[in-house]
Order: C-alpha cells, then sequence, then structure tokens
C-alpha cells in the first residue's frame, strides 16, 4: 500500500471546502481572514502533490509553493491592516454590519 | 523518505485527521483566540505533510513563515480588535448556513470524483530521491524563476508599505485656534480640522 496522488488531492479538497465554509458563514472579520489562509494552504497541498507524484526530478510545484506562501504573506499583512481601518471607521468586526458598498 | 511504506501510509492518516480536526476547529469554535490557535495546528500538521513528500525545505517555510509570521500577526489583530461583542442574531441565518453547507459538501463530492476517475501520469519515483532540495529550488529561483522571483520582492514591498499606510492612526496634532503669522515660510495648506473651524 503505497502513499498516492489520490490521497493528497482528496485532503486538499477536503480542507478547500472547510475553508469556503468558514469564509463564506462566519461574521468575525478576522475568522474570514483565517478562513482565506485555509484556502491558501490547501492549494499549496495540491501543488506538493503534484510536485512529488507527477515531477518528482524538477520539483517545480516546490517553487510554486513557496510562491504562494510568499503571496499568502502580504495577503494577510495588507488584510489585517484594512480589518485595523475598518474596526476604527466602524467600531465593530461584524461582517454583516459592513455594508458601506451596498447600493 | 526512507520509511517503509506502511508507516509512510498511517503517518499521512494520522496527520490528515490532524489536520482537518483542526481545521473544523477555527471555523466552528465560537472564541476566536482558540481559532487562531488551533490555525497554528493546521499550519503544523501540514507542514509534517510536506515533510512525507519530499519536501523538507517547503516544510521549514511553512513553519517559519506561517506558524511564525502570520499566526502571530493575526493573534496581534485579534488583540488590537479586542472586542467581545455580541452579534445581533439574524431572521434566517440557518438558511444561509445549510446552503452553504451543502454547497460545501457538494463541491467536496465534485472534486473526489474528479481526482478518483482521473487517469494522472505518475511519473516512476527516483530510486535515490532528491537528496538536496534546497539546491534545485535555487537553481529555479535564479534561471527560470527569476522573474517572478524578483517580482515577488517588489510584491512584499509594496505589501509592507501598504501595511503601513493602512493601520497608521492619523494624528492630527492640537494646533493653536489664532491666525498663524504669514511668513515667507508658511505652507500654503492646512490640515482639514482648521478649514473647518473657520466657517
Amino acid at each position: 500500500m503505497h502513499l498516492q496522488l489520490e490521497y493528497c488531492l482528496i485532503l486538499a479538497a477536503a480542507l478547500f471546502c472547510i475553508g469556503i465554509y468558514g469564509l463564506i458563514t462566519s461574521r468575525n472579520a478576522v475568522r474570514v481572514l483565517m478562513s482565506i489562509e485555509l484556502l491558501l494552504n490547501a492549494v499549496n497541498l495540491n501543488l506538493m502533490g503534484f510536485s512529488n507524484f507527477l515531477d518528482p526530478v524538477g520539483i517545480k510545484g516546490q517553487v510554486f509553493a513557496v510562491f504562494v506562501i510568499t503571496v499568502a504573506a502580504a495577503e494577510a499583512a495588507v488584510g489585517l491592516a484594512i480589518i485595523l481601518a475598518i474596526y476604527r471607521n466602524r467600531d465593530t468586526i461584524d461582517m454583516e454590519q459592513f455594508n458601506l458598498l451596498k447600493w | 523518505m526512507n520509511l517503509a511504506e506502511g508507516v509512510q501510509v498511517v503517518s499521512f492518516g494520522v496527520l490528515s485527521l490532524m489536520v482537518l480536526g483542526t481545521a473544523l476547529g477555527v471555523v466552528l469554535l465560537s472564541n476566536i483566540v482558540y481559532s487562531a490557535f488551533l490555525l497554528g495546528g493546521v499550519f503544523i500538521s501540514i507542514s509534517g505533510i510536506y515533510i512525507l513528500l519530499n519536501a523538507d525545505f517547503v516544510a521549514a517555510a511553512q513553519i517559519l513563515v506561517y506558524v511564525g509570521a502570520v499566526n502571530v500577526l493575526i493573534l496581534f489583530a485579534i488583540m488590537l480588535v479586542n472586542k467581545n461583542e455580541d452579534f445581533s442574531e439574524l431572521p434566517r441565518r440557518w438558511i444561509r448556513k445549510a446552503a452553504t453547507g451543502l454547497v460545501c459538501v457538494g463541491l467536496f463530492a465534485l472534486l473526489s470524483t474528479m481526482v478518483l476517475i482521473t487517469p494522472w501520469a505518475i511519473a516512476p519515483q527516483p530510486e535515490i530521491p532528491l537528496a538536496n532540495t534546497i539546491v534545485t529550488i535555487g537553481k529555479h529561483l535564479f534561471s527560470d524563476f527569476l522573474l517572478p522571483f524578483e517580482i515577488a520582492s517588489v510584491l512584499l514591498l509594496m505589501a509592507m508599505v501598504g501595511a503601513i499606510i493602512l493601520a497608521r492612526r492619523d494624528f492630527i496634532p492640537e494646533l493653536p485656534v489664532e491666525e498663524p503669522i504669514a511668513t515667507a515660510l508658511t505652507l500654503p495648506e492646512r490640515p482639514r480640522e482648521l478649514i473647518k473651524s473657520e466657517k
């Protein structure tokens, strides 16, 4: 019984679905950011699985994963700064009350 | 990895159970601080899976960047927006939750069937696994991925400047109300507060 590519992909799919559920249903703005991190990690897991099983010599998938980690760190910093700014303006972190763009 | 096949499969199972359990905790727990610490658990177990997949450098980078930087950043944000507010109850919120759960389960079913029926072009594993992944990643970064590498540095700089500007507290000092004496060195611009008070 080998470690197979399908295990990795199914685990990543499950993590992605959990992240999407948290992204849509959570009302705390910080928790939304955490769910986005879960989504990015699921994609990274896919990339590492493909890198190990489809391209074990070139390992280009690991380079992609390093870039995704970079972008995720930048996204977390900017997202948390935006949440701080909104919190100072509206004095709440409830996602349901961030309706400034409602037409 | 030089582990036996059974050891690999069993440790993969344990790690994936940890990943799924802590991820569900992140999403479902009501206390946001517990969620933040469980998020660190997700990152650490995912880095264990990376080690099983022969990616030692990315596993180390995952722990350094995610647990060391992103998780600490999220904890700081929780401290800064330190507010235990009771969210007002919304009518028919459970319909939204149920619909989202249904869509997520459907998406998972779709993805799993796609994964299981696709014939993947599995490459034969080399006899000796890649001894030094850092050297290979470095060669990639400085040959065929040179442009994305340089753009990533610009992106990090932009993110740093943007985060500082967004999170900075605007401090307007209390200026004296009387008309400042106009000299040659007086700037024509004034702070917004002063103009408003003159009306």
